[in-house]
């Protein structure tokens, strides 16, 4: 059984007359203690999605208009607002881009460390200081006594981004959604946080979604890999199956623009045009106007997710030999 | 070799703190650009790349050394000659949108360097705008339409618009493609090196992204705390790395290529504090390879390169033996 699995996920934004939609009919399944990369461009409805496992949309005006997400054999989107504040933080944590504006500037380290444990674990003051001091040794902060007095401004960007681990893990949860938690960052503390969350993942046995624009960062981290364009999963593979051959013509392309992969200087690949924005994606294929393999039919109809080798999907008539 | 287009010689910026104390955002800086060469200079936040960027613009006075363009010392000119000379170096930034007026139409925008370098009359302008959206890709009904209507990658074809206006000989680009998604950073990469070839444009281009870096530039500096590491040229910078901190770049790059997963170097700590560097070596608490020496003495800066292709590495590892009994 799989420890998350997302079925069918339809969300939008009640906007005007008609709702946008900007995730539509997207499903993937992550095992227990496996990372999966899901990746995209801007817009393309890889936050609202991480945003929706865990609730955390305000709705109005966001709204779910078909799905299911079961995490640990039970569907989030049926439980009653207490039972999910039980669940985020405790059984799945949550990283974002930008710590600044996801710790609190006025409440110590210590103190939001703390908070997370008192909350959804009962522990006294005492002991919860015991937990977030081992937990800060865990995410490698030297000096931790120091640490838990300090506020988040006091701290570089690579530090604030541990501290975030800290509190997302300190109830060793089974699942981290951790949504571009290194873009923010320099190139070498991006390597030191990329190595800790692999190293973490391993000492707890967590799952791991893993949300990102950067195909880098995918190849290094992730064992499956669901690539969404224009709010639609357009690919699903494993790592390895989607870098040595990518079927569906936009990661083709988004592997292709890198500009390691061409001679210094010389062309690179690019991808025409730009993405369609929500309610204007037409009732085919959504990148049928950017693809350099369009057919007549992908600009009326929409493929759906479909087999295209061993443990690899592409929603594509005409797919990348 | 030719007159080089820009020399920086001996250049610092140091800035007073709002506590009294000096940052020094750029030190002792010394680099060439030759005429059609693409210069790339990386490095992390707060390594004083873009104040170094500022300095070759004349956009910042230097506190020591000198910024040279065309053989002509920057801080010698009168005003009225400085602008005259700006005009032979345009700026491109990240984030065009912050840089272009949101009350003017593009076409306004990118006629305004012609307007303040008195270059051609108004139909004459208008017909230079519109050559230049040609030129950057953009449709000609852009000139009547305003910033907020276009995406992030169009407005930067709006920016480089207005940068080559003026028929400038440099073009310093800061970050120029690092706010952009994949695959439009590819569309902005190539055009910038289609202008290069095809307006005769050399190029200083500052990012953090290693592999933009190397896709673009012919040499490449690489600046930590205000200093300049390693200077090679590209190929010989990314294959042979020699300062260690070079070394940590280059391995952290992320590839989408799971084969290619390799051993990565992985620098313990954050940068320090450029208000309070580090004495000795700058890199030494975060150097793998740090000797005693390192800790108290500035390391030389030594050629490990050619007189054809030059390869200055500032670093202890390649001096001459140090004896360590002396700390």
């Amino acid at each position: 059984m799989s420890l998350l699995a997302v079925e069918n996920l339809t969300v939008g934004f009640d906007s005007g007359t008609v709702p946008l939609r900007v995730v539509e009919e997207t499903s993937f399944a992550l095992a227990a203690g496996s990372t999966m990369g899901l990746v995209g461009e801007s817009g393309c409805g890889k936050s609202v999605t991480a945003m929706s496992i865990m609730r955390l949309l305000p709705s109005p005006p966001s709204r779910v208009f078909a799905g299911r997400i079961i995490f640990e054999g039970q569907d989030l989107l049926g439980l009653s607002p207490e039972k999910m504040r039980a669940i985020r933080g405790d059984r799945i944590g949550m990283v974002f881009q930008e710590p600044m504006t996801s710790l609190n500037p006025v409440l110590s380290v210590g103190f939001q460390i703390e908070e997370v444990l008192r909350l959804h674990r009962g522990l006294s003051h005492a002991e919860a200081r015991a937990r977030a001091l081992e937990m800060l040794g865990h995410v490698g902060i030297g000096a931790p006594e120091r640490r838990l007095a300090q506020y988040p401004h006091q701290l570089s960007g690579g530090l604030r981004q541990r501290v975030m681990i800290a509190i997302a893990l300190v109830c060793r949860p089974q699942l981290l959604i951790a949504d571009e938690p290194t873009t923010a960052l320099d190139v070498t503390i991006q390597a030191q946080i990329l190595d800790l969350l692999r190293r973490l993942k391993r000492e707890f046995g967590m799952g791991l979604l893993l949300i990102t624009h950067d195909l880098g960062v995918v190849a290094e981290m992730c064992d499956t890999v669901a690539v969404m364009y224009a709010g639609r999963i357009v690919e699903r593979a494993t790592a390895e199956a989607l870098f040595r051959r990518p079927r569906h013509p936009y990661t083709h392309g988004l592997l292709a623009a890198r500009p390691r992969l061409v001679p210094k200087g010389g062309k690179l690949a690019t991808i025409a045009g730009t993405v369609p924005p929500p309610g204007r994606r037409g009732t085919g294929c959504s990148f049928a106007d950017r693809c350099p393999r369009v057919l007549p039919r992908c600009r009326s109809e929409r493929p759906e997710l479909a087999p295209v080798g061993d443990a690899q999907l592409a929603a594509c008539w005409n797919p990348v030999p | 070799m030719s007159v080089p287009l820009l020399e920086v010689e001996g250049v610092a910026k140091h800035f007073r703190g709002k506590d009294g104390r000096w940052l020094k955002a750029v030190e002792d800086v010394s680099l060439t650009l030759a005429p059609g060469e693409t210069l790339g200079i990386v490095g992390e936040s707060g390594s004083g790349k873009s104040t170094l960027g500022r300095l070759m613009l004349g956009l910042h006075q230097p506190t020591a050394g000198r910024v040279r363009f065309e053989g002509v010392d920057l801080a010698g000119l009168s005003a009225v000659a400085m602008r005259r000379l700006r005009r032979h170096m345009q700026p491109i930034f990240q984030d065009p949108y912050a840089s272009l007026d949101p009350r003017f139409t593009v076409g306004a925008s990118i006629a305004e360097p012609l307007v303040i370098h008195r270059l051609g009359d108004g139909p004459a302008r208008r017909r230079r705008v519109a050559e230049l959206l040609e030129i950057v890709g953009l449709e000609p009904d852009a000139a009547r339409r305003y910033p907020h209507e276009f995406s992030g990658g169009q407005r930067q074809r709006i920016g480089i618009a207005r940068a080559i206006a003026p028929e400038p000989k440099l073009i310093v680009a800061d970050e120029p493609v690092s706010a952009l998604d994949v695959s439009i950073q590819s569309q902005i990469l190539n055009l910038l090196i289609d202008l290069k070839a095809r307006l005769g444009l050399s190029y200083v281009f500052i990012s953090h992204d290693l592999a933009v870096v190397e896709h673009i530039s012919d040499r490449v500096a690489v600046m930590y705390l205000g200093k300049i590491v390693e200077t090679a040229e590209t190929a010989a910078l990314y294959a042979r790395a020699a300062h260690p901190y070079t070394q940590a770049l280059v391995s952290a790059i992320p590839e989408p290529d799971p084969d290619r997963r390799r051993q990565r170097i992985i620098l313990a700590g954050d940068a320090p504090n450029p208000e309070d560097p580090p004495p000795g070596c700058a890199f030494h608490p975060r150097c793998p390879q740090v000797m005693p020496h390192c800790r108290t003495v500035i390391p030389p800066r030594l050629d490990l390169g050619s007189a054809a292709s030059p390869h200055p590495v500032v670093c202890h590892l390649y001096g001459p033996p140090i004896d360590s009994r002396a700390d």
